[in-house]
């Protein structure tokens, strides 16, 4: 039997981005938050290091400075209006948060505390600044917690442990969800006059990554599907350091307190790429020159990580601290106490006496469900679909462009989550409810009861890790035509073999063999987009690197990538090729330079 | 590589009322996660294998389970720490919804009644900017920020074994953080929950909450200053 729900908005997932907007949205309308897991477990909750905004609680700063280490650090492909917006509203955003009574670290005169990150700088690029607010090293923890208590405090309606099967777009209006209840496998239907995705990203699609088990985009694949595009799919972010062979991350905040990476040789080998900002470059950079110094036979042991290094010693000696002043064991506890706990648990490193063995790690999709400055979604360049908007990291503004600053997914969420959240309160006091199809929800039953009942060979987990393989072997921080190629042709193949998979589990209850069955089909559309959507680009730009296109073309290639699905209108895994179309972007303040550090 | 054995309870409704054990036997690292472990079953083995997962490095606090008798996240107990056969079962004195995974809306609705969000009637300061707080003012309810809401606390506590309408230690913690952040005004709301019947006095400083916490939080340290801040009638 199939529950019926009707609100008149309908969020889909509840980090930071989605509980953001449900407070909004609540405050103008009803609102009803599905989500995956129970909130408090959303990855969110996972961030590290800080928040940027230009309080210049430490030190000057300006948001036309944060600004444009947003667009620099994103290559030149952010929308600089939609930047000039994160960097003006993240203040107010924070004190937001603030005065919701999240709990920011603090300085002696009371003020929030704040500390240097990568690529984000004082005076247009002459040197770190201290912009990040946090919570020691546990900053995303306290906005989910504090975004959560608020809903709470707000009485949001919450659907939790409920996974979404279907967005109902028809005739570029949205109208719906259709999701599985996941401790009783019913469905449910959710009529809404508006609906905003925040379901994150899905770096499950690579195998070394930051991101959790449940990042695997089902609501982004289900938009493709229905066809509508998604934008700059090529631009994964991997970060520099994750730890060794699990990908876990240890935060740039590290090095934000004067830790540094060293290879094979004990030398601190950013001084030959990155001169200014070295241990503070952007991520993609820093990512790169990793596997540079590995490939030159320079990594630990001739292997292919190389050391993070927080001894106390070690940051004394470089006076790579901020300020060069000197540091002890007993504050780099107290500000990366986290961080320095995964170390010792999961590497049996004692990060005060030894180095940490990191490498790159998949952390952050660029790229998403394009959407406008307030989370209405994109069918095309330049129009929109009616009722349907997204935020945060599903979503692409694009205020990260080719390559997101450390401290900006947050900025976004909060900023975007913010203004999306609005716009559907807004959208929904003025909209009527459009009708449903008849038997909405059939198309994503019967899917799913085909799924339940398959008994073809092919485990999910075995396709799973040869997709995850391909990725990061061929779509990874290097990439170049004929790997691409050889990518795309396993994921092709790999979703002709998902035709033939077999599940144990045929239950209702808790069927998370379903689920994860299901799961694999959304990686498996959105990796093929991803590859086929690197592999048009020819150029290298931020976080895309092509070794058979070195260069950045902005002749060529200033311009966003759309990728559509070139047949039918589906809610299983697409069998069509990608399509493309371009679309500009957005340049106000800053003409793309050459980006040097 | 050594050879380890998972045994771990399972229940499916579906499938027959009784719990039973499945026993899996596995090649595995001494650096790798019982959540890896439970992965490959579920993998490579049983599909219908269920467990609650997400982060798989200790944030995000779904994986509270019952590993070798104590209750710890499987993302967060390494295969070395344990012997060659390990015991895995869901959290006690919940109900067990189908194998490793238990009902948890008591757990959330117990959250809820100390009101775990910031209460404050005064307005933020004029210039729109932060309310100020001393590094010390932080400090005195930093640790109780850290939880995670994982459960394993409430589920090693024999008082909540006892009486599952207790709030439990969770709740506490959640009060804990609020009563004592010098922004907050609703410490007296929070104290008349805390201190009903099946409020703190419920609490026999067992420490079974302090050991199981996985984010080393002084459960009963915390549980004993909300305590006394009943008792003496002042948040300090």
């Amino acid at each position: 039997m199939t529950h019926h729900h009707q609100f008149d908005a309908v969020i889909v997932g509840a980090g930071g981005a989605g509980l953001m907007a449900a407070l909004q949205a609540a405050r103008l309308t009803n609102v009803a938050v599905i989500s995956k897991m129970y909130p408090t477990r959303s990855h969110t909750g996972t961030a590290q290091g800080g928040i940027a905004a230009p309080l210049g609680n430490m030190e000057e700063d300006h948001w036309e400075w944060y600004m444009y280490d947003t667009v620099k650090g994103g290559d030149y492909l952010v929308d600089q209006d939609a930047a000039e917006i994160l960097a003006r509203e993240s203040v107010e955003a924070i004190y937001e948060l603030e005065h919701m009574g999240l709990p920011f670290d603090r300085t002696e005169e009371g003020r929030i505390e704040q500390r240097r990150f990568g690529g984000h700088t004082r005076d247009y690029g002459k040197g770190p600044v201290m912009r990040s607010c946090k919570s020691a090293d546990r900053t995303g923890h306290m906005i989910l917690q504090t975004l959560y208590q608020n809903c709470i405090k707000h009485n949001v309606r919450f659907f939790d442990e409920f996974f979404v099967a279907d967005v109902l777009v028809h005739d570029g209006v949205a109208r719906g969800v259709v999701a599985v209840e996941i401790a009783t496998g019913e469905l449910h239907l959710f009529h809404a006059k508006a609906v905003l995705l925040a379901s994150g990203g899905f770096g499950r699609m690579f195998a070394v990554t930051s991101n959790a088990h449940s990042l695997t985009g089902e609501p982004v694949a289900a938009l493709y599907r229905r066809g509508l595009p998604l934008e700059d799919m090529e631009f994964f972010q991997f970060h520099p350091t994750g730890i060794y062979k699990m990908g876990i991350l240890l935060s740039e905040a590290a090095r934000g307190e004067g830790g540094v990476l060293l290879n094979g040789r004990g030398e601190r080998f950013l001084e030959n790429y990155v001169p200014t900002l070295m241990d503070l470059a952007p991520r993609d950079m820093l990512s790169r020159f990793i596997y540079q110094e590995v490939a030159a036979g320079r990594g630990v042991d001739g292997k292919d990580y190389v050391y993070l290094d927080i001894r106390p010693e070690t940051i004394n000696r470089y006076g790579s601290a901020p300020g060069g002043r000197t540091v002890t064991a007993a504050e780099l506890e107290e500000k990366l106490p986290d961080i320095i706990e995964m170390m010792r648990v999961y590497m049996g490193v004692e990060p005060m006496r030894e180095p940490v063995p990191i490498q790159p790690t998949a952390h952050y999709a660029m790229g998403g469900i394009p959407t406008d400055n307030d989370g209405r979604v994109l069918a095309g360049p330049a129009h929109t679909v009616s009722g349907l908007y997204a935020a945060g990291e599903c979503a692409c503004v694009s205020v990260h462009g080719a390559n997101r600053l450390g401290t900006n997914s947050l900025v976004d969420l909060v900023v975007f989550g913010r203004r999306g959240g609005k716009a559907l309160g807004e959208f929904c006091r003025r909209a009527d409810y459009a009708p449903l199809p008849p038997q909405a929800e059939a198309e994503a039953q019967g899917a799913l009861a085909e799924l339940r009942a398959s008994r073809g060979r092919e485990r999910v987990g075995t396709l799973r890790s040869e997709l995850q393989r391909v990725m990061m072997d061929k779509v990874g921080v290097f990439r170049k035509a004929a790997g691409m190629r050889e990518a795309l042709s396993t994921v092709r193949a790999l979703k002709e073999r998902y035709t033939q998979i077999g599940l144990d589990d045929r239950g209702g209850t808790f069927n998370t063999d379903l689920l994860e069955a299901f799961e694999l089909g959304a990686l498996l559309d959105l990796a093929e987009v991803t590859a086929a959507s690197a592999l048009q680009r020819t150029e290298s730009r931020g976080a895309q690197y092509r070794d058979d296109f070195p260069e950045r073309d902005d002749t060529h290639w200033l311009k966003h990538t759309l990728a559509y699905c070139s047949e039918g209108a589906s809610v299983r895994p697409t069998r069509g090729e990608v399509r493309f179309e371009a679309k500009p972007v957005v340049v106000t303040r800053f003409e793309p330079k050459p980006r040097t550090y | 590589m050594a050879k380890v054995t998972l045994k771990i309870k399972r229940y499916d409704p579906e499938r027959e009322p009784a719990s039973w054990w499945s026993e899996h036997a596995l090649e595995a690292e001494p650096s790798e996660r019982v959540l890896d472990l439970l992965n490959r079953v579920k993998w490579e083995q049983d599909g219908t294998l269920s467990f609650r997962r997400s982060c798989g490095h200790g944030i995000c606090g779904s994986d509270s389970m019952r590993i070798d008798g104590a209750n710890r996240l499987a993302c967060k107990t390494l295969v070395s720490e344990l012997g060659s056969a390990i015991t895995i079962e869901p959290l006690l004195g919940m109900r067990v919804q189908k194998d490793l995974i238990v009902d948890l809306e008591p757990f959330f609705a117990a959250y809820r009644t100390v009101k775990p969000y910031f209460i404050s009637n005064a307005p933020p300061p004029p210039d729109g900017r932060e309310r100020l707080q001393t590094p010390a003012q932080r400090l005195r309810f930093d640790d109780t920020t850290k939880c995670i809401l994982c459960a394993c606390c409430t589920a090693s506590c024999p008082s909540f074994w006892a009486s599952s309408e207790y709030i439990g230690p969770a709740s506490i913690v959640q009060a804990h953080r609020f009563i004592f952040d010098s922004r907050d005004e609703g410490a007296g709301e929070r104290l008349q929950v805390a201190g009903e019947t099946m409020g703190v006095w419920r609490c026999h400083t067992a420490f079974n909450c302090t050991l199981a916490c996985p984010r080393g939080i002084n459960i009963t340290q915390a549980i004993g200053e909300v305590k006394r801040a009943l008792a003496t009638g002042r948040v300090e």
